[in-house]
């Protein structure tokens, strides 16, 4: 990461590579590039962390990846969210935006 | 879970094509990286300097994807193995002497742990075994009466009054182990039998191989000749599985029984160490034991143990209390008539209880429960100083790698990395050594059952191997090797790179902390090998005085005889001229010293008490109990125990002359209290009955009586033709020079002669007196056995520390050398060093083995665990053989070319 980019609040990697993943299967480079345009440049993801979380979300049976060529002709590993992904995907949402207006309501009263 | 198991796999098995691929995702990456980069105007050197450095180190984001899957640690530890395995390939002499000190360390503990694992732990074999309870008399110390088999705990009246009382217990039955004699003509064939209440079987959830088992119809007061159940391993054995075995005939002493079933494969009966082959009901006892001896209907006849199924919701404590209500009751209404006054009062303050019983009962486990525990810390120290020999090799070996660790440790190892390597070495002697130590400890088990294992105690035990034992095992070889493993491993990594890096061979003296380490672990052996030592010597010294303790009679070269004719069914008044009849014959057979006949034969482990009243009138009150001996004439010339003072038994002394006694020493000082008794008058009281008065005739020097550890007993002897309730049984002792085989042969045609239906059967004095050591013997040999272990090892240990430090010091020994030191002040040297560690060893071992001996307190004959010349002779030994062991280094140092010394660097 580089020293414009916030750090990522931890555990959160994987939920934002889920939503990218949840319009379109994508490549490694893809989902990096989508994660900081959408974020307008604030995150920033290296491949250092990126790829170790592919393998553990292929893992656990969130992603399935299959190879095919892309646009310059090369053969590049696409992503997808299986079945489980998915609901992964809602649960984490879910789940986020609870601690999020949670913790939104604490620093409100707090000022 | 799926999906990570099928990528592990797949990790594992398809490793290229995976990290192919990693690798072909990795590069696209970069490219389209770069490819972004030049699109924003960098130019192509920038843009890839730029994504590199983005990406960081390739290995390292290749390193960090592996580590998210778990097939990686399964395949680090494989490379470890096989890195430590070819480590150990180099080092054969090494791997050698630690793969087998671990195999018999881990052997030893593993086989004494499956021997307890099989009397202690395991439970009965039958349905919910954790549901049963044995019912006896609650600290029921003395009684009176005659007493019968392992577990004689109750009388018959007892028991029927218990089943009729009881709450506790969904289900209840009794049983009593005995031996049968199967051969319906010509000599014995003993087995091991049964009586066993008609529940036994139902009670304890046993299902029939073949026909049918026996329930509470087959056992009926009076059930005259019912059937009998054999066991599984008896119907293979003795009938080949043959399945119309049931409805045959089988003869129990000589009475005719029909086998009703075949019990299913596994059960052995409720005592463990034990089995059986046929089990028959308890009502045909009289019969088969017949009416004179029948322990049936008489109410001081103890012979049966009780067990029982606790109902739902009640424990042993709740089912305790049940039973003390009742009693009182119970003991009121089952009082022996023949007791007498003080008999009574303490049979009526007996008190019922019940005791858990999920494991069965086990006279073995009573007899070495303690003295395996012992073995098991003994063997446990052993392997911990095998552990510590290997620790000391570990760290001499880790300190030669110092170098490589240094040099691994620079180039970015991590040191747990690097422990992890070097414990998974340690991992695989621990594995090697734990496998080879199982094989051994099966057959090391089954020696030591055999060892255990005698004809009047035949054992079985089920040397299975259960989840305990695998547990075992398997915690033993982890625990042994992060002992021997840990401390080298950290040591080892425990080093700054760049010094040792720096550091170039070795240094002139020795003073790291590094060779503490060591000199402690050598200490700590000499301290364990040495209590080990003072055991093995305890236990060694114990079984000499037990073996040499002056029984007060000769026990070689005399042969038991026993001669059963009651099938002969002789009426009473003939049976002592019978018996003459066979003494007197035997007396003439050629080659024959001298016979006799014993009620009790001495150290056979029985023992006949009664009271002595002293004078030939006077109060009951004034008694006191004197062990009791009916013997012939002769008795005391075949055991050549010294007649002191009087006269032997003659043929005059028989029924209808004056009653006579002779008495042994103690009898005299205690009950007498007269140095020559001949002459004194007394009765005796059985029971309630009194006979007498008798007159002692002679004096007898003091013989052990029923064990060779007790203290010299009163003992009364009187005339076996002055008996007034003659038996149909006489034990003989026989005295020859004959060979064993052909007196054997002249007694058995002797009988055969007089006729052929009695039973006749032997034992060699001697043999059956050493029987009764057997538990001294074993642990006499298993301790000596894991002392001289010990010892050596330890011996090993202070050999290598020596060795190394001659070899680290090469440079000071020669320069001293070059300054004019002889060769004996470099011994002294070097002795010195071993001196410290032995003298700092033996001191803490002796600390130590006073401590621990406490716990052999009780198994020791004649001697206090804390015998001064035990503790000297160990130390000496000890400090002799560990002295010896380092002036072979010590010589090789003095012996040492000054200038090669200093030259080698």
């Amino acid at each position: 990461m580089t020293d414009t980019s916030a750090t990522l609040v931890q555990g959160t990697l994987d939920m934002l590579i889920l939503k990218t993943l949840a319009l379109e299967p994508l490549h490694g480079w893809g989902i990096s590039q989508r994660i900081q345009q959408l974020s307008h440049g604030v995150f920033e993801v290296n491949p250092g962390s990126l790829f170790p979380a592919f393998r553990r979300l292929e893992r656990s049976g969130l992603l399935e990846c299959e190879w095919k060529t892309s646009e310059n002709n090369r053969r590049a590993k696409y992503y997808s969210l299986t079945k489980a992904g998915r609901q992964k995907l809602k649960s984490e949402t879910k789940e986020w935006e609870r601690q999020v207006a949670a913790i939104a309501r604490i620093l409100q009263t707090a000022s | 879970m799926w999906a990570n198991l099928w990528g592990g796999i797949r990790g594992l098995f398809g490793k290229r094509k995976v990290e192919q691929e990693l690798d072909d995702e990795l590069r696209d990456f970069l490219d389209k990286s770069i490819a972004d980069k030049l699109r924003t105007g960098m130019t192509r050197e920038e843009a890839h300097r730029a994504a590199r450095l983005e990406m960081g180190g390739v290995e390292v984001v290749k390193e960090n994807v592996r580590s998210a899957s778990w097939e990686t640690h399964i395949e680090t530890l494989w490379s470890d193995l096989r890195f430590g395995a070819r480590l150990l390939r180099f080092n054969k002499v090494f791997a050698g002497a630690a793969i087998l000190s671990l195999a018999l360390g881990i052997g030893a503990n593993t086989a004494i742990f499956q021997l307890l694992d099989a009397v202690r732990m395991r439970t009965l074999p039958v349905k919910n075994p954790q549901e049963l309870a044995s019912v006896r008399i609650d600290e029921r110390h003395g009684f009176s009466g005659s007493s019968s088999g392992r577990y004689s705990d109750l009388t018959y009246a007892m028991w029927e009054q218990i089943r009729a009382q009881q709450q506790a217990f969904s289900s209840i039955f009794s049983w009593s182990p005995t031996e049968f004699n199967i051969s319906a003509s010509g000599e014995v064939h003993d087995v091991q039998a049964l009586w066993v209440s008609g529940e036994f079987f139902e009670a304890l959830g046993v299902e029939p191989a073949l026909g049918r088992l026996l329930t509470p119809a087959d056992d009926h007061l009076g059930c005259g000749s019912p059937g009998v159940v054999i066991s599984y391993s008896f119907w293979q054995r003795e009938y080949a599985g043959d399945r119309s075995v049931v409805g045959r005939t089988i003869s129990v002493n000589r009475h005719p029984f029909q086998i009703i079933g075949v019990d299913a494969a596994g059960f052995y009966g409720v005592e463990m160490g034990r089995y059986f082959d046929i089990a028959a009901p308890l009502c045909a006892e009289p019969i088969v034991d017949g009416a004179e001896y029948a322990m049936l209907p008489r109410r001081d006849s103890w012979w049966l143990a009780t067990m029982g199924r606790l109902k739902p919701g009640w424990n042993t404590e709740r089912a305790s209390v049940q039973l003390r209500t009742i009693s009182t009751g119970i003991f009121e209404a089952v009082l022996p008539p023949e007791f007498n006054h003080e008999q009574a009062k303490r049979f009526l303050t007996y008190r019922l209880g019940a005791f858990p019983a999920g494991t069965g009962v086990s006279s073995l486990r009573e007899d070495y429960e303690n003295p395996l525990w012992l073995l098991l810390a003994l063997a446990a120290l052993v392997l911990v100083i095998a552990s510590a020999n290997l620790a000391n090799l570990l760290l001499a070996r880790a300190s030669a790698r110092e170098r490589e660790m240094g040099m691994r440790m620079a180039v970015g190892a991590s040191r747990s990395r690097l422990i992890r390597q070097l414990l998974a070495e340690s991992l695989l002697l621990a594995a090697i050594g734990a496998t080879l130590g199982t094989l051994l400890a099966h057959s090391l088990s089954q020696l030591l059952v055999a060892s255990l294992n005698t004809q009047n105690n035949p054992l079985f035990v089920d040397l299975g191997t259960d989840w305990r034992m695998l547990g075992f095992t398997i915690a033993l070889t982890v625990s042994t090797c992060i002992l021997f493993g840990l401390a080298p491993a950290l040591r080892a990594t425990s080093i700054s790179p760049s010094i040792v890096l720096k550091e170039s061979g070795r240094g002139t003296t020795e003073g790291g902390s590094r060779f503490g380490l060591r000199r402690i672990l050598v200490v700590s052996q000499i301290a364990l090998s040495l209590t080990l030592l003072v055991g093995a010597l305890l236990f060694a010294r114990s079984l000499g005085k037990l073996a040499a303790v002056d029984a007060g009679f000769q026990r070689e070269g005399i042969l038991l005889t026993d001669i059963d004719f009651t099938p002969l069914n002789l009426p009473a008044e003939r049976r002592i001229s019978f018996a003459k009849e066979l003494l007197d014959r035997i007396q003439a057979i050629p080659g024959v010293d001298s016979a006799a006949t014993a009620s009790t034969i001495p150290l056979s482990g029985n023992m006949e008490i009664h009271d002595i009243l002293p004078g030939v009138s006077g109060s009951a009150s004034e008694n006191s109990p004197s062990a009791f001996d009916r013997v012939s004439p002769g008795f005391f010339r075949t055991l050549q125990t010294p007649l002191i003072a009087g006269r032997d038994f003659d043929e005059h002394d028989v029924a209808g002359s004056p009653l006579v006694a002779i008495v042994n020493e103690t009898f005299a000082r205690k009950i007498v209290k007269s140095g020559n008794p001949v002459g004194a008058l007394l009765r005796v009281r059985r029971m309630s009955k009194i006979s007498g008065p008798y007159q002692i005739v002679g004096l007898v020097k003091d013989t052990k009586y029923s064990d060779l550890r007790e203290d010299p007993l009163e003992i009364i002897y009187t005339p076996n033709a002055q008996n007034d309730r003659p038996g149909t049984d006489e034990q003989i002792l026989v005295r020859s020079r004959l060979p064993l085989a052909s007196l054997i042969s002249d007694i058995k045609s002797m009988a055969n002669d007089v006729n052929p239906d009695m039973d006749v059967s032997f034992d060699v004095y001697h043999r059956m007196i050493e029987e009764g050591l057997l538990r001294d013997r074993l642990m006499a040999r298993l301790s000596g056995f894991f002392g001289v272990l010990a010892v050596l090892l330890a011996v090993i240990g202070l050999y290598g520390v020596i060795s190394y430090m001659v070899a680290r010091r090469r440079n000071e020994i020669g320069i001293r050398m070059s300054l004019g030191a002889d060769r004996r002040s470099i011994i002294a040297l070097v002795l010195r060093e071993s001196l410290l560690l032995l003298s700092i060893g033996l001191a803490l071992g002796v600390a130590l083995a006073l401590g621990a001996s406490r716990a052999a307190a009780s198994m020791l004959f004649g001697l206090k665990p804390h015998d001064a010349t035990t503790l000297i002779t160990a130390t000496v030994i000890l400090a002799a053989i560990a002295l010896a062991a380092s002036y072979v280094p010590a010589l090789r140092a003095s012996k040492l070319d000054p200038m090669a010394a200093l030259r080698n660097e």
